[in-house]
C-alpha cells in the first residue's frame, strides 16, 4: 500500500559540473573566450565593452548610444540594417547595464558569415543620425513620463539615487537629460568605448575553428582603437535615510530597502547570498512566508544581493496594499532582526542549501547559461574556484555564521528606506 | 525536433517523456485542461484563483513547496483563459519527490480556511499589482468585453472585478476541483534526464491509483460574426493617448492560424517590420507600436496598439494604422519579406529547443490541442504559408465591422 505520507528518499546535489571557455585571441588582441557545445547548430556572440568616461553633465551618453547604436552607419540606414539582421533570422541585441554595454548577435550558424558583417559594420561605423536621435529622444521621453507613473520604478531610481548619487550606478534620468543629448556626444562615447582595446566577445554554442575565422576576419583587423578610461566609483555607507513619495491615487506602495555591501570579489559575498536566500531570496524565505502566505500583504515579495564592480548593495523589495504598507514595514524589520538575534534552525537550514544546490545546478541549463557564469566571475578577476569555494560556502555554513553576516551587514541605522504610494 | 515518448494510465492521464541526456536536470509539467473560459460568469478569476489554492497543501502533504525545496527543487504555474500549468524543475535523481508531490494535490487538496483567505488576499493585490495600479494596466479589463460579447473570453484571467476574488466560497473550491481537477483532465509531461520506462513505473505508481473522476464536457457558447465595428473611449490618469484595436481571428487549431502568426511577424516583429518603420520611424505618429495575435483555442483576437506621439490626434494615429491594413489587402506581400518572417521563426524555434522548460511545456500544449507531434510539425506548416494567403487572412480579418476599437486617453487633455 502505498504511503502518501512518507517523502521518496532524495539526496543533495553532490557534483556540479561548470564548462570552461577555451581562450583565443584575434589578431588585434580582443580576447575570445569560447564555450562550446555541438547540440544545435546556433551561436551566441557577445561583444561586452566597459563602460568608460563617465561624465556627470552627461549621464544618458553610454546608454544612448547602446540603444542607437544600431540606426545607421555610412553603408547601411537603420532599416537596411534590420532588415538583413531579421532576413538572416538573426538576433541583435544591445543591452546597457551599470557596468558594462553589450552587443549581442543570435544567430544559425548557416548565417553566420552573412551576418558578421552587418554587425562588424556597426560597431565600427555606427553614425547617430540626427534624424534618429530626435525620434529616440521623444520616444524615450514619452516612455519615461509612462514609467514614473509605475510606484515600483520610482522607488528604484529614488533608492539607487540615496546610494550612488550622481554616478552611473544612481543618477536620477530626467526629461531634461534626453533634452540635452548631442550628437557629437554620442559619436565621441561611441568612438572611445566601442573599440578593440576596451572589447571582450565571449562566444557560446557550436562555435568551431572555420567560424573563428570569420570572426578574425572581420573584428581582428580594421577598427580603431579608443579613448577609453573605465569607469572607477567609490562610495561609502550613507546613514539612514526614510524616503517617502506621497502618490495619492496608490492602491499600492512600492517599499525599497536596503544598503551597500560587499561585491563577489569580497570573501563574505557567498555567505550573503546564503543569509539572503533565507531572508527573502526564494518562494520559501521569510519575507514571502510571512508578508504573502502569513498576512497576504503583497502578491510577492523579496530581497537580492547586487554585485558592481565598485559595489555591492542588498535590498529587499516588493508592492503591498496601501492601507497594510506601515504593517508590512514593521514586519520586514522584524524578520531583519530575528535574524541577527537568533539562530537559523537546523531544519530551515538544510532546506536552504540543498535548494540552493539545486538552484545552481538548475541554472547551468544550457551553453548559455554556462557562458554567463563565466561572465559572473572573469569581469571581476575571479576564476572558476570560486564557484568551487560557494559550493564548498553552501554545504558547510554554520547557523552561527549567518547570524554573526546578519549582525555585521543587517545593522537598521544604515539602511535606506523608500516607499512610493501610500503609508 | 523534440523526441517523446506516450502512454496514458488506466485512469486517463496522459504521459508524455522526453529523454535529454544532457542536463542533470528534469521537469514535471502538469498542465489542466481548464481556464478562464470554463468559469461562471458570476465567479469569474476562479480559475487563476484556484492555482494559488492549488500550493496550500494537499490531503496527505500538509506543505508544497518545502519539501520540493529540500529536494533542490522549484515550481511556478499560470493561468490562461484556456488553460492552467504547472511545473517542477528539480535536479533529476530527485524526480520521485515531483511525482510525489504533484499526484497528491491531484488526489486531493487539504482545502485550508486559512489558505484560501490568504490567497483570496494575495490574488487581490495580484489584481492591484498588475491591472489597477499600473498606467494602462486595466486595459484587458477593457478590451476583452468590447471585443467579446457572449464568450467566456470577455473577461480577463484575474476576473471582471476584486468582489468575484473577494467572495470565494471554500464550496466553489471544492467544487472546481471536483469538476475539473481529474487524470482525465490533465496531461503530465516529464523531461530531462530521465527514461521512459523509470517515469512510467513513477507515473503508475503515483498517479494511477487517482481515481478517473468525471469527464469534464466543454460547451461554451462561441461568439456570434461580428458585423459592426465597436468603439470605446476611456479617460485615465496616463501621460499618453493610446490605441487598442482588436480583430477577431479563427482559433488555435484552425489551418491558417500560422500565417495569422506570420501576418503579425510582418506588421510588428523587430525594427525592420511595416508599422515600426512606418507608423513610428517614417511618420512619427506612435512612440511605441505593436501588433501580436492572442493565440486562443477558441476565436481569438488579432490586435494592434499604440501610444501615440504627443500632438497626433487620435483620428490620425487609427487612420494610419488602417492605411497598413488596406495595404495588406491590396497587395501581395513580396517573396523577401515573407522570406525574411520565415526564417526568423525557423531561428525561433530551434532557439526555443534549448530550454528543457519550453520543451515540456510545449509537448503538453500541443498534445492538448490533439497530439504533441504538432509541435514538430511547425516549422513545416509556416513554410506552407504562401503570399496570397496573407492577402486573403487580412481581407477576411481587417474589417471595419470585425474591429473593436478602444481609444484610451489621458485626463489632461480632456
Amino acid at each position: 500500500m502505498l504511503n502518501r505520507q512518507l517523502a521518496p528518499d532524495f539526496k543533495q546535489v553532490s557534483t556540479i559540473n561548470f564548462i570552461q571557455p577555451t581562450q583565443q585571441a584575434l589578431n588585434n588582441s580582443i580576447p575570445v573566450y569560447t564555450i562550446y557545445s555541438g547540440e544545435q547548430d546556433l551561436v551566441r556572440i557577445e561583444f561586452i565593452f566597459n563602460n568608460v568616461n563617465w561624465n556627470v553633465e552627461k549621464p544618458l551618453q553610454a546608454i544612448a548610444v547602446s540603444a542607437m547604436l544600431n540606426n545607421g552607419t555610412s553603408k547601411l540606414s537603420a532599416k537596411d540594417i534590420a532588415e538583413q539582421i531579421d532576413f538572416y533570422g538573426a538576433f541583435f541585441q544591445t543591452e546597457y547595464v551599470q557596468d558594462h554595454s553589450t552587443v549581442t548577435l543570435y544567430t544559425l550558424n548557416k548565417h553566420l558569415a552573412s551576418v558578421l558583417p552587418i554587425v562588424k559594420n556597426v560597431l565600427a561605423d555606427s553614425q547617430f543620425p540626427q534624424a534618429e536621435i530626435d525620434i529616440y529622444i521623444q520616444n524615450q521621453k514619452q516612455k519615461l513620463q509612462v514609467n514614473l507613473q509605475k510606484n515600483d520604478i520610482l522607488a528604484r531610481k529614488e533608492f539607487a539615487h540615496a546610494l550612488f548619487g550622481d554616478t552611473a550606478y544612481g543618477v536620477d534620468i530626467q526629461a531634461k537629460h534626453y533634452d540635452e543629448l548631442k550628437r557629437e556626444d554620442l559619436i565621441s562615447y561611441f568612438r572611445s568605448a566601442y573599440a578593440p582595446d576596451n572589447c571582450t566577445i565571449v562566444v557560446s554554442g557550436k562555435f568551431e575553428e572555420a567560424s573563428f575565422h570569420l570572426l578574425n576576419e572581420q573584428f581582428g583587423r580594421n577598427w580603431e582603437l579608443g579613448k577609453a578610461l573605465k569607469n572607477k566609483f567609490n562610495f561609502s555607507l550613507v546613514p539612514r535615510t526614510a524616503i517617502y513619495k506621497d502618490r495619492p491615487d496608490a492602491l499600492q506602495s512600492a517599499i525599497r530597502i536596503g544598503k551597500l555591501a560587499v561585491n563577489r570579489t569580497h570573501e563574505d559575498f557567498p555567505g550573503l547570498q546564503i543569509l539572503n536566500t533565507v531572508l527573502g531570496g526564494y518562494f520559501g524565505s521569510r519575507l514571502m512566508n510571512n508578508i504573502r502566505e502569513d498576512k497576504g500583504y503583497t502578491y510577492g515579495i523579496g530581497s537580492g544581493i547586487s554585485s558592481l564592480q565598485d559595489a555591492g548593495y542588498l535590498f529587499i523589495a516588493t508592492e503591498v496594499g496601501a492601507e497594510v504598507c506601515s504593517a508590512a514595514l514593521t514586519e520586514i524589520y522584524k524578520e531583519i532582526e530575528l535574524l541577527k538575534n537568533e539562530l537559523v534552525g537546523e531544519e530551515e537550514l538544510t532546506l536552504v542549501k540543498n535548494y540552493m544546490l539545486g538552484s545552481m545546478l538548475g541554472s547551468l541549463e544550457n551553453v548559455f547559461s554556462h557562458a554567463d557564469k563565466f561572465k559572473n566571475i572573469h569581469f571581476f578577476g575571479l576564476g572558476y574556484d570560486y564557484y568551487e569555494n560557494y559550493i564548498k560556502k553552501v554545504k558547510s555554513i554554520t547557523a552561527e555564521e549567518i547570524r554573526a553576516l546578519a549582525i555585521k551587514y543587517f545593522n537598521k541605522e544604515d539602511f535606506t528606506e523608500v516607499v512610493v504610494g501610500k503609508k | 525536433m523534440v523526441d517523446f515518448n506516450r502512454f496514458t494510465l488506466a485512469n486517463g492521464l496522459k504521459v508524455l517523456v522526453h529523454e535529454d541526456p544532457t542536463t542533470p536536470m528534469a521537469v514535471l509539467n502538469i498542465l489542466y485542461d481548464v481556464g478562464a473560459r470554463d468559469e461562471d460568469p458570476e465567479k469569474t478569476g476562479f480559475a487563476h484563483l484556484f492555482e494559488h489554492l492549488m500550493f496550500g497543501g494537499s490531503v496527505n502533504v500538509p506543505n508544497y513547496d518545502e519539501p520540493l525545496q529540500r529536494v533542490g527543487g522549484e515550481n511556478n504555474a499560470f493561468t490562461s483563459n484556456d488553460i492552467t500549468n504547472y511545473y517542477i524543475t528539480l535536479p533529476a535523481e530527485n524526480i520521485e519527490t515531483a511525482f510525489w508531490l504533484e499526484s497528491d494535490r491531484m488526489l486531493s487538496l487539504a482545502f485550508s480556511e486559512k489558505s484560501l483567505e490568504t490567497q483570496r488576499n494575495v490574488v487581490s493585490e495580484e489584481f492591484k499589482q498588475r491591472y489597477l495600479n499600473q498606467p494602462y494596466g486595466d486595459v484587458w479589463l477593457k478590451l476583452r468585453p468590447l471585443a467579446y460579447k457572449k464568450h467566456a473570453y470577455r473577461w480577463a484571467t484575474i476576473g471582471k472585478e476584486l468582489s468575484h476574488i473577494e467572495n470565494a466560497t471554500m464550496d466553489d473550491v471544492k467544487a472546481f476541483f471536483k469538476k475539473h481537477y481529474t487524470p482525465q483532465n490533465a496531461i503530465l509531461v516529464v523531461g530531462g534526464n530521465v527514461k521512459t520506462a523509470y517515469v512510467k513505473e513513477m507515473a503508475e505508481k503515483w498517479f494511477e491509483p487517482i481515481p478517473a473522476g468525471d469527464k469534464y464536457v466543454r460547451d461554451l457558447i462561441q461568439e456570434d460574426l461580428q458585423t459592426e465595428s465597436r468603439n470605446e473611449t476611456v479617460k485615465a490618469n496616463v501621460p499618453l493617448n493610446a490605441i487598442y484595436m482588436a480583430f477577431k481571428m479563427p482559433g488555435r487549431l484552425n489551418s491558417d492560424y500560422y500565417a495569422f502568426d506570420l501576418l503579425s511577424d510582418i506588421l510588428s516583429r523587430g525594427q525592420s517590420s511595416r508599422l515600426y518603420n512606418s507608423l513610428l520611424k517614417e511618420q512619427k505618429l506612435f512612440s511605441d507600436i505593436n501588433a501580436y495575435i492572442s493565440s486562443s483555442l477558441d476565436a481569438g483576437l488579432f490586435i494592434i496598439e499604440g501610444k501615440l506621439v504627443e500632438g497626433v490626434t487620435i483620428e490620425t494615429a487609427e487612420k494610419a494604422i488602417w492605411a497598413e491594413l488596406d495595404k495588406l489587402k491590396a497587395e501581395v506581400v513580396t517573396d523577401n519579406e515573407l522570406t525574411k518572417v520565415k526564417n526568423k521563426v525557423e531561428s525561433v524555434l530551434v532557439f526555443s529547443e534549448m530550454s528543457l522548460l519550453d520543451k515540456a511545456m510545449n509537448l503538453a500544449y500541443y498534445e492538448l490541442l490533439g497530439d504533441a507531434e504538432l509541435l514538430n510539425q511547425e516549422a513545416v506548416e509556416f513554410l506552407k504559408v504562401t503570399a496570397e494567403d496573407i492577402k486573403r487572412i487580412s481581407n477576411e480579418t481587417f474589417g471595419r465591422e470585425k474591429s473593436s476599437t478602444l481609444y484610451y486617453l489621458t485626463e489632461k487633455h480632456a
